[in-house]
């Protein structure tokens, strides 16, 4: 997604000037993704040339500039809600890719990795709820009025899917750790069995010391 | 907050059976909650949890170690006293609820106080009283099989913390709910304890231990994690998130 399809969305909802956009946008994100004014009126540029989106007219008294979405834009953003958001692309993940590569590391301690992972994660997570039980307040109150509830529960939409994006990580640590401590008795195993067969007839078995768990972790990655 | 710990757990072993058979389910755990505190236990299953549990509420005694709760150490106390302050001073929470389906909800919150002693009249008046506290008079005339799940998880929190109880020991109670309806039901556990209660919570679910102020790890009856000893005041101090 980009700030493009962000701004176009709040402009299907009325026209709008640049301050409003990037104060509108920060706040029906929860706050998740800053934008700096600079970026907002580049992006409002670049909708105009594209013709998505059009200037309602002249600057006002205060200089603010109005815009307002296009019948093209209209149609963009329509579509947009339309695409399921694509997912099948590789996830660069920095987590997944320091498990991956921690496996194989000499000298590294995984069940390190992952515990102080899922620690972390769990802080996350806890630190996520104290969020979630004000906008739960707040979405619930209607002193407020409608308006403030409504962003409360948008809010409260982003807070959920962080929740859920912690709680699926410490899921698959959790996987993760079990997959590496049934992989390690397979490995004990395999490596008595060769071990007993090198000292009745001499065979190789040298196969089985590498530690190789990397395609037993990948099983558990749900990309 | 008050300083003190309301429950200690110091240095508790629990070995099951003896010699070959013999199993550790608890290894030199320790660990204290304060009042106002929700500690969650989590980790997978065999791994201690629930002899963690049983321990802590005085249902299991100790290989060696100690338990207090409110500066009473729970292996110094003869079984009439022991009893005793397991219904004065706790209470359960289950995952199927427990209630009893012949009584109402202000009766089965009232049903601790009168085992206990206390005359059936003040008995209710006092069940009356915290289900106000926990904004479910609606629910008091009710009978279980009129309540949902998690109206009935709800009374039995009030049930647990009648009276002069303090402590609260919570064995996967949104096991049997749905995830909306068990969020709420730990929204109430945690009002519980920010209200002055002292929680253990026993969950495997880690959405659900992010209500508690600190998440404990347990492995083959180790704690081999805790999310920091830090305490709310603590965090309010500094040290921001993560």
């Amino acid at each position: 997604m980009s700030v493009r399809l962000g701004l176009m969305a709040l402009l299907a909802e009325g026209e709008s000037y640049g301050a409003r956009l990037r104060s509108e946008f920060e706040e029906r994100t929860g706050g998740t993704w800053p934008l700096n004014v600079g970026q907002v009126y580049t992006t409002l540029e670049r909708l105009v040339r594209d013709g998505l989106v059009e200037q309602t007219g002249e600057a006002d008294s205060e200089g603010r500039i109005g815009y307002r979405l296009t019948d093209a834009g209209r149609a963009e953003l329509d579509a947009w809600w339309a695409t399921p958001v694509d997912r099948t692309s590789t996830p660069r993940d920095e987590l997944t890719i320091k498990l991956a590569l921690a496996v194989t590391a000499p000298g590294v301690d995984v069940e390190r990795v992952v515990q102080s992972q899922r620690t972390s994660t769990l802080r996350h997570l806890r630190d996520l709820t104290r969020l979630k039980r004000d906008a739960l307040g707040r979405a619930e109150g209607t002193a407020e009025g409608v308006a403030a509830a409504q962003h409360g529960l948008a809010w409260l939409l982003v807070l959920e899917n962080l929740v859920f994006a912690a709680e699926a990580e410490v899921r698959w640590l959790d996987h993760v750790e079990s997959t590496l401590a049934r992989h390690a008795v397979t490995v004990e195993r395999a490596a008595r069995a060769a071990r007993a067969t090198t000292s009745s007839a001499s065979d190789t078995g040298s196969t089985v010391t590498s530690p190789g768990a990397t395609p037993a972790l990948l099983e558990g990655n749900p990309s | 907050m008050s300083t003190t710990p309301h429950v200690v757990i110091s240095d508790v072993t629990r070995v099951h059976g003896t010699g070959e058979t013999a199993v550790t389910a608890l290894d030199h755990v320790s660990l204290e909650i304060h009042p106002g505190e929700l500690v969650a236990v989590m980790g997978p299953s065999g791994s201690g949890k629930s002899t963690l549990l049983n321990v802590a509420g005085g249902l299991d005694r100790p290989t060696s170690g100690t338990v207090s709760i409110g500066g009473d150490t729970l292996g110094d106390l003869g079984p009439r006293d022991l009893a005793q302050l397991r219904r004065r001073r706790m209470g359960f929470v289950f995952q199927d609820y427990n209630l009893i389906p012949s009584l109402t909800a202000a009766e089965n919150v009232a049903l601790p106080l009168e085992l206990d002693g206390t005359r059936a009249r003040l008995a209710r008046r006092q069940a009356r009283h915290t289900l106000d506290l926990m904004n479910l008079m609606e629910l008091s005339d009710r009978y279980p099989d009129q309540m949902s799940g998690g109206q009935q998880q709800r009374v039995a929190i009030a049930r647990a913390l009648v009276g002069t109880r303090r402590f609260v020991l919570a064995d996967e109670p949104t096991g049997a709910l749905d995830s909306h309806t068990g969020e709420e039901v730990l929204r109430v556990l945690r009002e519980r304890c920010d209200a002055g209660v002292a929680g253990l919570l026993v969950t495997h679910e880690a959405r659900h231990a992010a209500w508690a102020d600190r998440v404990v790890f347990l492995r083959d009856g180790r704690v081999v994690d805790t999310t920091g000893a830090e305490r709310a005041e603590d965090l309010l101090a500094g040290d921001g998130a993560r």
